[in-house]
């Protein structure tokens, strides 16, 4: 049977299904005479659980990082609440009943609390009060927290998972993960993804099925329950291709961009959000060399505030710890139209109003980004990069608003950093002005996908035209080599971050050209990587 | 007594990991502090009840400080609102 669900992290898994014991079983109610020493069994239940939890928090800051973590610091809070301790031990020195059934009484009531509240994530509190509560009944009852009853690794099966659940699970028993609610249980989410093991969400599963044997496809999202003998050795062959693959790419994750006759190369990548992060860091890229921030402003209905930029930005180059993080000023127009900019219908949107050109029109959206980006700098190691750059007046005036944006930070005592600034070369224009152009900034980074259609004046949107549309064309070929020469010449770095970049075909000409940096996608970016490691530039 | 208020910026409002954060940052001072939103206030100090207040971004919030270093209590906790919330 074939039980379909999202797909949280891709990956195959087979083997034995075995389905999640909450250790939550049944809590007895019974009648006690010494309340005093029921209390004090209560407090030291609390202790041993505060005390595990903060266990846990240890190894979750090692597994899933630091804001991953801290709902295991809050947990330990929770049972520090003078609320819930005093309803617990009313209960016990009033109605004379058990600590554990206390506990549980407890516990359902602030989680009902919680679940009453018209606030999702709010009501999501619920089960956290529900885990602390089971974890202090597991302590009395000498049962523990429950977990996985097998000895094999085992395909694991939970209506849902709990933090403190997943962290102590003991990982080497688990081939994968299936749930059938939590699609945003980041946390299993996570864990899957530094266990490098499938994990889907919201898949129906029958409740009897333990033991069964069962294959997760998380590249499809499906569950398959006792699959045939055929459909096994298919996905044992699927299983052992991916892992071919895995050992290949994971052997390259660490190493340096570096050609056989050594030199060096950066090898970064592209992204477009915020939680595109975690798959530059998985595919070994040392750093992000274009942050798209359009979807800043396409994900919203209206400017987006200084404080919501800051965050985004702040949050990136926070997660990539120190590594260089390259980030574009807003490119809107042409093929990205967002209606409250409410621009004019244009004949040419892609020669028309938009990016650089807009900001420069319109300063106080611009000033806003820049604000928020310099605010972020002080966080990381953030470039800032400016798109359609066709003349030095242009950059002269960004300059200027740059400094404006700086001295008003200074006078507000905000602090910032001094980043570096760059170009995007994507005009003919610029690249005639390379070295000029280069004079006023740190580095250029090439747009081959708009420098092409520009160059050969030929819309990439026409489809009639695919045929004629060379991205390897001699003329292109020269540019970046003008590139190149023209800002090194002016002290720059030069890099490129258009789709050209990932062309495997073309890595060793990039690096004869004596280009400074690629940027590509993520999942590009191991694959450059081995060519660029078996690339001997002498002999080219 | 000092009160302060506050509108809260974060997107996620005081959610589970800043209401903790708060609580601790109130538990190092001796003063009663009480945290309210909409007239309905709770002990800063008990984390379940800062929780339940639901409070969400660009509501308001008041607190109170009374007794023992309510100044530097209400200002300490005025930086942190500041700067986490």
């Amino acid at each position: 049977m074939e039980y379909q669900g999202k797909c949280v992290f891709n990956g195959i898994a087979i083997g034995r299904i075995a389905i999640y014991d909450k250790g939550d079983g049944a809590v007895k109610q019974t009648t006690i005479t010494d309340t005093a020493a029921e209390v004090a069994r209560f407090e030291s239940a609390k202790e041993e659980a505060k005390s595990q939890l903060a266990k846990l928090y240890e190894k979750a800051l090692v597994e899933v990082g630091e804001v991953n973590a801290a709902i295991l610091e809050v947990h330990q809070m929770m049972l520090d609440d003078l609320d819930y301790i005093e309803s617990i031990t009313n209960m016990i020195e009033s109605q004379k009943v058990n600590a554990e059934y206390a506990v549980s009484c407890t516990g359902e009531n602030f989680a009902e609390m919680f679940a009453s509240m018209d606030d999702d994530y709010m009501k999501a509190r619920a089960a956290d009060v529900k885990d602390i509560s089971t974890r202090v009944i597991g302590v009395l009852t000498g049962r523990g927290n429950g977990g996985i009853n097998s000895d094999e690794p085992v395909i694991l099966l939970a209506d849902d998972l709990a933090p403190s659940e997943t962290v102590q699970l003991d990982k080497s028993k688990v081939l994968g993960f299936v749930t059938r609610f939590g699609s945003s249980n980041s946390h299993t989410a996570i864990l899957a993804r530094t266990m490098n093991i499938p994990a889907l969400s919201s898949v129906d599963f029958p409740s009897d099925c333990n033991g069964k044997m069962g294959i997760v496809d998380g590249n499809k999202g499906i569950l398959i329950i006792d699959p045939p003998m055929s459909v096994i050795d298919e996905y044992h062959k699927k299983f052992d291709e991916q892992q071919a693959q895995r050992k290949l790419l994971q052997e390259l994750k660490d190493k340096e961009d570096i050609t056989l006759d050594g030199k060096t190369i950066h090898l970064y990548a592209n992204i477009g959000g915020v939680g595109d992060v975690a798959s530059v860091l998985e595919n070994g890229a040392t750093g992000i060399g274009l942050f798209r921030s359009e979807f800043l402003y396409l994900e919203s209905s209206t400017y987006p505030s200084e404080e919501e930029q800051f965050k985004a930005y702040k949050t990136v180059a926070e997660n990539m710890a120190g590594k260089k993080v390259v980030i574009r000023t807003l490119d809107i127009g042409a093929d990205k139209q967002v209606d409250y900019f409410d621009l004019a219908k244009e004949e040419n949107p892609a020669m028309g109003y938009r990016a650089i050109r807009i900001c420069l029109d319109r300063v106080h959206v611009f000033k806003t980004q820049l604000r928020a980006l310099y605010r972020a700098s002080y966080y990381g190691n953030i470039s800032i990069m400016f798109p359609m750059i066709i003349s030095e007046k242009e950059v002269i005036r960004i300059k200027e608003i740059i400094a404006e944006v700086k001295s008003e930070l200074k006078a507000e005592g905000v602090p910032y950093k001094d980043c570096e600034i760059g170009i995007m070369i994507e005009t003919p224009a610029a690249v005639m002005l390379a070295e000029e152009l280069g004079k006023y900034v740190d580095f250029f980074s090439v747009g081959t996908n708009d420098l092409t259609q520009y160059t050969l004046a030929i819309d990439r949107q026409n489809a009639a035209l695919d045929n004629i549309y060379d991205s390897h064309h001699p003329a292109l070929m020269k540019m970046l080599q003008m590139i190149v020469d023209g800002g090194h010449k002016s002290g720059c770095w030069v890099g490129i971050c258009g789709e050209l970049g990932a062309d495997t075909t073309l890595t060793s000409e990039f690096l004869k050209m004596g280009f400074d940096e690629l940027s590509v996608s993520p999942s590009m970016v191991l694959k450059v990587r081995a060519k660029i490691r078996e690339t001997d530039v002498s002999k080219l | 007594m000092t009160e302060i208020k506050y509108v809260i910026k974060d997107e996620m409002g005081i959610h589970a990991r800043p209401a903790g954060e708060l609580v601790k940052a109130c538990a190092g001072f001796p003063c009663k502090i009480m945290i309210s939103k909409d007239g309905k206030a709770m002990d800063a100090k008990r984390i379940m009840g800062v929780m339940s207040l639901g409070v969400k971004c660009g509501q308001e919030i008041v607190m109170t400080f009374d007794g023992e270093n309510e100044a530097e209590a209400a200002s300490t906790i005025a930086a942190f609102l500041e700067e986490k919330l």
